[in-house]
């Protein structure tokens, strides 16, 4: 049956061919301008193909699975029983065989562990959650702790099952037992098997194809790549990439690992056999596994892109950690300096830290790898070698193995807070990886796109209530990437039942059918999925690029529009008051307009309309023929109407002279305007009216309160209250007027986009309504005066530049699903929720960030692993109809040490700041911020009671935890949430809006800003990027301390930098990076750079200009003075001292730790 | 004089109970998604002062008429109604908020509160009822 279909795929190896898949269903690869994205492509690809030749007994063919017969034979050749499930007529879709050379289990096979650990894991199959629990102390003993949140709607039962399944707690560390256990009970549930089988068929597809040929593998799995526009030395590698490695893997570990093990000290060499590590014991040693994945560079790809140098890593960004780690790997096996691992933050030496910083950082992410022992043989050779280099592959398994045995993983290592000061990792951290068996964390979801706050999901809300820790998702799902895979097709496949999208995690029972990863449902297989348009082969469904990538995006037939897609509609609503002119802004946004006016994205259809408003309402009817714009007046604003409803938005290609003139002649049209009145309400609701039949996105620039006319605000800002440590009141809304509005305009896909340009206060708690409940986005620009803060003119415009051409969805909505026994209680961000997972959005844009809160509604006994799915259906600036997936996967734990093993630090961090202005608002921000210091209390309190054997003295956390009281404090002392410091407002509500939905990375610089030292770059460890050199200075602890008066710092926060000089700052950086003479000559308004040629000077613009494009706002540059009057803004990102107000960072650890033994 | 006053408590009682029951359904629908939160909550909106008033009125009816009894079982819901209808943030569309209503588990605790009050409202027809009986016997 199904063999047939690989074997012709081996034996043809075609696989150039079938690039161009059959006309149905052509997959194109899209390239999209922006970020990168983990598909993209790493040269290091090639050695692995050469590995995958490698597996030499099974032969070219996936023959792993076939020969041997059962998949499972050959697999486990130690152990005899093995435990899959799978039925030999199976075999085929399960991964297991992908394996099929040496005996070795797969790494995801590994479940089953056949090795010398095999008899105990079977054994251990208990289900978890019932054995008893003697390992943790008091497990069901309910937290001291008053619950600071409702994380979850659930009840907080403890629930004494759930906690406890420790048992298997041998000799060996939590982690691994519950891995063990876990797994064991994997193979033999039939239940299981069928979620483990999902994965099965991903490998078998990759292992067939690639073992094949060497050569082929490339070509062949990708074969739809091509079709796409991407070069194609990159297109195999790109999304496919993946596929193609994986097989390799399967092999290499087998033979290699004898030799790797060496290092890998613990565990013996027929541990390393064992290593087909248990699905679980992947993810703890989510390091190794990565590790193992190197020779796979598919999953590099993210981290290659980035940095292409080599060596350096990625940049601060680092994607994925792993992918760093896989290069690196790749590049040397041997081992390397022991220990480095370990030392990541307090030891690392300097140089050390600048060449590897990606790796340090991901260190102490990745659970798995960083068994204590472990970490030294693995750490070092990350950092050396290049990729490419053909050990990593074998590396793998050793390294599996080695997690195995390790007690603890690197993130439950025992921190104690108070005594260890030099916590923060020298570059940016990397997202945890889950602990999935690496063939599905390869091809799971990056984690800029879709990532979980704890990585391994808790099997009950019980559980989860004792960890204290917010479950929760946060998402970036049209972000910009760099490559895309798009799929055609007349019929997309969903499950019958619950409508979920095709994806990489679900498993086929056999060629016809399909079990859906969410719900359960056995589907069939549509007739036409069954043909691979990549390989031009039949009968391999599990193939496809649906199954291949865990983000996809398909181009919607009819089915899916309720209308006809809609054409780019934009509608400029300006304000031209006398303040509004005051400003300035004017010119500079018609100027953007001038110069951006052919680049807005759209396609023939494309309109544009304009209104003007102060006291009255002006319309501009710019219909074709007309020699001039005309201006119509509506100063009837009790009840607005349009004058000429046709002529109001025109298309832009038609009458583009026109719109031209218009903008070119209004900045002087309101020149001598003394009308100082605004009448915003009326002006958005003729917007409304006026974009209601189309839909469209409108664009509010408003420069001071609106005070005529409905919507009218009345200022409610007492400047004497600003720094009163009393609550801040006026946090929520004045009227529903906007809200209401908002709404209606969601109800016609219109969205809201705010420009906020202001000098006094303008209630943007009232304001960002209109745009947070139709989905637009908001600009704030206190303060915006053209001449006396040219920082902000360049800041607005750099932001209108980026928002008049960024990427744009209309008429969108979407839909996030997870496996049964989930549901979604709480969402954060701008739209609105249309019902229980559906969100509403009028406009989607690349810079929107989401994030949603989970609970647990039933136990998730018998599941491996649960998954999460996405889909945002919108339609394209030029009509088409798409549909955007993303899917991820996580593994689903029974221990609360396997819970805190997985927290992800900053997803945490943010997901507690959007909960933090939730409750600000409806409660009181004294309230917000009580429960964000009990959040760290509750949960390292939990950590040490329930996780922790032995008590100690000291403020104890995992090692994965350790940052959390800083970004707590940081969020605490944020301009979101600080007391006692004079915060205006606006600014407030404006840092609160951001905090909702701003992507997680963009957040996290907001809350805990960089601080670099940039007087003395060099190029040591530097990246590469495009031929530019960027030195790779190591980050600083936010404190005065690491400040020196004889240096120069960058701190970045997000939308800001800050460059402060010191008073006796290095003469030479003054002169050839300030091109001043010395310290008294820098100005007081410096916010450039200026151009100097010097390799100082080269080097500082290089660093601030990488840093700026990450991210897709613009960060102004403003140089500061030891004495300056601005260094107090400076100074108040230093979070970790203490202020006249707050606590500083030793003092708050005191406080969590009194609280901790109360 | 006092049958009459629990004839009325009681044509009151009912329709309280049918509001109750409105609620259910309303929410149930929002809940699968055979409606969508904004006509939910405008609809649900427009009887959270009638409910008010009806709730109010029976509880003035006891006090006037010196059911001691009654009246406090009437009170706290009376005064639970007015403390909700007050706290509404200002920018908020009324007790069921479109933008809120599927936060933080809102839905079902809406749901839940429209549970216990149909509860709450039986007992009390029954109450009023047997009082009823009992008053025009007495008469």
């Amino acid at each position: 049956m199904s063999t047939a279909g690989f074997n012709s795929q081996n034996g043809t190896g075609t696989g150039q061919t079938y690039a161009n898949g059959p006309s149905q269903n052509p997959v194109a690869l899209q390239q999209l301008p922006g970020v990168n994205y983990g598909m993209t492509h790493q040269p290091p690809y090639n050695p692995m193909q050469a590995k995958a030749p490698i597996p030499p007994g099974p032969g070219l063919y996936p023959s792993g699975p076939y020969q041997p017969g059962p998949p499972v034979s050959a697999y486990q050749p130690g152990p005899p029983p093995t435990s899959y499930p799978a039925p030999p007529g199976q075999t085929l879709l399960t991964r297991p065989p992908m394996g099929g050379l040496p005996p070795h289990t797969p790494p995801q096979s590994a479940s089953p562990s056949p090795g010398p650990r095999l008899p105990p894991a079977q054994a251990t199959p208990p289900p978890p959650p019932v054995s008893s629990s003697s390992y943790y102390q008091n497990p069901q003993q309910p937290q001291p702790m008053a619950p600071a949140w409702q994380y979850n709607t659930a009840p907080p039962m403890m629930g004494p099952p759930a906690s406890m399944n420790a048992p298997l707690r041998g000799p060996v560390a939590n982690h691994v037992n519950p891995a063990a256990s876990s797994t064991a009970t994997l193979p033999p549930p039939p239940s299981s098997a069928a979620a483990y089988s999902s994965a099965p068929p991903a490998q078998v597809a990759h292992g067939a194809p690639q073992p094949p040929g060497p050569s082929m593998p490339p070509t062949s799995a990708h074969g739809y790549t091509q079709q796409g526009t991407v070069p194609p030395p990159m297109n195999p590698m790109a999304p496919h990439a993946y596929q193609p490695s994986r097989a390799p893997y399967g092999p290499p570990p087998t033979g290699p690992p004898p030799t790797m093990k060496p290092t890998p000290p613990p565990t013996g060499p027929p541990m390393a056999n064992a290593t087909p590590p248990p699905p679980k014991a992947d993810a703890q040693c989510g390091g190794v596994v990565n590790h193992a994945l190197p020779p796979t560079e598919p999953n590099c790809q993210e981290g290659d892109i980035e940095c292409p140098g080599t060596v350096a890593g990625n940049g601060p960004q680092a994607p994925n950690s792993y992918n760093h780690v896989d290069n690196k790997m790749a590049g040397q096996p041997q081992p390397g300096p022991p220990g480095r691992h370990l030392g990541h933050y307090p030891s690392l030496p300097p140089g050390y830290q600048n060449t590897s910083t990606p790796h340090n950082a991901t260190s102490p992410m990745h659970p798995a790898m960083q068994a204590a022992t472990q970490p030294y043989t693995q750490a070092p050779q990350p950092y050396q070698q290049p990729h490419g280099g053909p050990g990593p592959a074998q590396l793998s398994p050793s390294l599996a193995a080695m997690s195995l045995q390790s007690s603890t993983p690197e993130a439950l290592r025992v921190v104690n807070l108070l005594q260890e000061r030099n916590l923060l990792p020298p570059s940016p951290i990397p997202a945890p990886t889950p602990c999935l068996p690496q063939d599905l964390q390869k091809i799971n979801c990056h984690p800029e796109v879709f990532r979980s706050t704890l990585t391994s999901i808790p099997q009950t809300q019980s559980l989860l209530n004792k960890a204290k820790m917010p479950l929760g998702l946060l998402l970036h799902p049209f972000k910009d990437l760099s490559q895309l895979p798009v799929v055609t097709s007349s019929t997309i496949v969903r499950c019958r039942s619950c409508r979920t999208y095709i994806n990489p995690f679900v498993s086929f029972l056999d060629q016809r059918r399909w079990k859906c990863n969410l719900c359960y449902r056995v589907n069939d297989v549509p007739e036409e999925f069954m043909y691979n348009p990549v390989s031009r082969s039949y009968g391999e469904p599990h193939k496809r690029p649906e199954v291949q990538n865990a983000t996809i995006e398909f181009i919607a037939p009819s089915e899916y529009m309720l209308r006809p897609p809609q054409p780019a509609v934009y509608l400029f609503v300006l304000d031209v008051s006398h303040n509004a002119v005051e400003t300035g802004y004017l010119n500079v946004f018609c100027q953007s307009m001038l110069e951006n006016i052919n680049s807005l994205p759209g396609d023939s259809r494309t309109k544009v309309g304009f209104i003007t408003f102060d006291s009255t309402i002006h319309f501009y009817n710019l219909q074709e023929g007309l020699s001039q714009p005309q201006m119509l007046i509506v100063s009837d604003i009790e009840d607005i109407f349009l004058p000429t409803p046709d002529s109001l938005l025109v298309n832009l290609n038609e009458c583009k002279e026109l719109v031209q003139d218009l903008l070119k002649s209004l900045p002087s049209l309101f020149e001598k305007t003394m009308e100082t009145q605004s009448a915003l309400g009326s002006a958005l609701q003729a917007a409304f009216k006026l974009l209601s039949p189309t839909g469209g996105r409108m664009t509010v620039f408003q420069t001071q309160l609106p005070n005529l006319g409905v919507g009218a605000l009345q200022s409610r800002e007492d400047p004497n209250q600003r720094a009163s440590a009393k609550d801040i009141q006026h946090l929520s809304p004045a009227t529903d007027f906007y809200k209401k509005l908002a709404l209606d305009c969601s109800g016609q896909q219109v969205a809201v986009d705010l420009f906020l340009l202001s000098t006094q206060y303008c209630d943007l708690a009232s304001l960002g309504c209109i745009s947070r409940y139709s989905a637009g986005s908001i600009y704030y620009y206190p303060s915006y005066h053209h001449q006396h803060n040219p920082a902000q003119v360049e800041c607005f415009q750099k932001d209108l530049k980026r928002y008049l051409t960024r990427k744009i969805g209309f008429e969108a909505v979407m839909r996030i699903r997870c496996t049964k026994g989930l549901s979604i209680h709480t969402f954060h961000g701008n739209f609105f929720v249309r019902s229980t997972d559906l969100l509403s959005l009028p406009n989607v844009n690349p810079d929107a960030g989401f994030a949603v809160q989970m609970s647990i509604e039933d136990n998730l006994d018998d599941m491996q692993v649960v998954s999460f799915q996405a889909a945002l259906l919108y339609t394209s600036s030029k009509g088409e109809r798409r549909i955007r997936v993303h899917t991820l996967c996580l593994p689903v734990v029974n221990s609360l040490s396997d819970i805190f093993a997985g927290a992800d630090v900053q997803a945490i961090t943010g997901l507690l700041a959007c909960m933090a202005v939730d409750r600000s608002v409806t409660a009181s921000l004294s309230d917000a911020r009580d429960a964000m210091t009990n959040a760290a209390i509750d949960s390292l309190a939990s950590y040490r009671q329930s996780v922790l054997t032995i008590q100690q003295p000291g403020l104890l956390s995992p090692a994965c935890l350790r940052l959390f009281p800083l970004f707590i404090l940081a969020l605490l002392k944020q301009k979101a949430f600080r007391t006692g410091t004079s915060t205006r407002l606006d600014d407030r509500v404006f840092a609160m809006c951001q905090l909702k939905y701003q992507p997680l990375a963009y957040s996290m610089l907001m809350i805990h800003p960089a601080l670099y030292r940039i007087d003395d770059l060099t190029d040591e460890g530097a990246l590469n990027i495009n031929e530019r050199t960027i030195p790779q200075p190591r980050l600083l602890q936010l404190s005065v301390e690491k400040l020196s008066r004889e240096a120069a710092f960058l701190m970045d926060a997000g939308t800001v930098m800050y460059l402060w000089i010191g008073r006796n700052c290095n003469p030479n950086f003054l002169t050839q990076v300030l091109g001043v003479p010395n310290y008294a000559a820098v100005p007081d308004n410096l916010y450039l750079l200026p151009e100097l040629d010097t390799a100082e000077s080269q080097r500082t613009r290089a660093f601030i200009g990488w840093l700026r494009d990450q991210r897709p706002f613009f960060p102004s540059l403003q140089v500061i003075r030891d004495e300056s009057q601005r260094k107090i803004s400076f100074m108040q990102n230093m979070i970790e001292d203490r202020t006249e107000s707050a606590l500083s960072y030793y003092e708050f650890l005191l406080h969590v730790q009194q609280q901790i033994s109360k | 004089m006092e049958a009459a006053v629990f004839i009325l408590s009681l044509v009151d009682c009912c329709a309280l109970i049918f509001l109750s029951v409105y609620f259910i359904i309303t929410l149930s629908d929002l809940e699968c998604d055979y409606i969508n939160a904004r006509a939910c909550c405008s609809k649900l909106n427009k009887w959270v002062i009638p409910e008010m008033v009806g709730q109010c009125l029976s509880t003035m009816l006891m006090l006037v008429s010196m059911h001691w009894f009654i009246f406090l079982l009437n009170l706290p819901v009376a005064a639970w109604n007015i403390y909700r209808h007050m706290k509404v943030p200002m920018g908020n569309m009324g007790v069921f908020d479109p933008t809120e209503i599927h936060n933080r588990g809102q839905l079902k605790s809406h749901m839940k509160e429209a549970m216990i009050k149909l509860g709450y409202h039986l007992l009390c027809f029954f109450i009023y009822l047997y009082s009823m009986i009992l008053a025009l016997i007495n008469d």
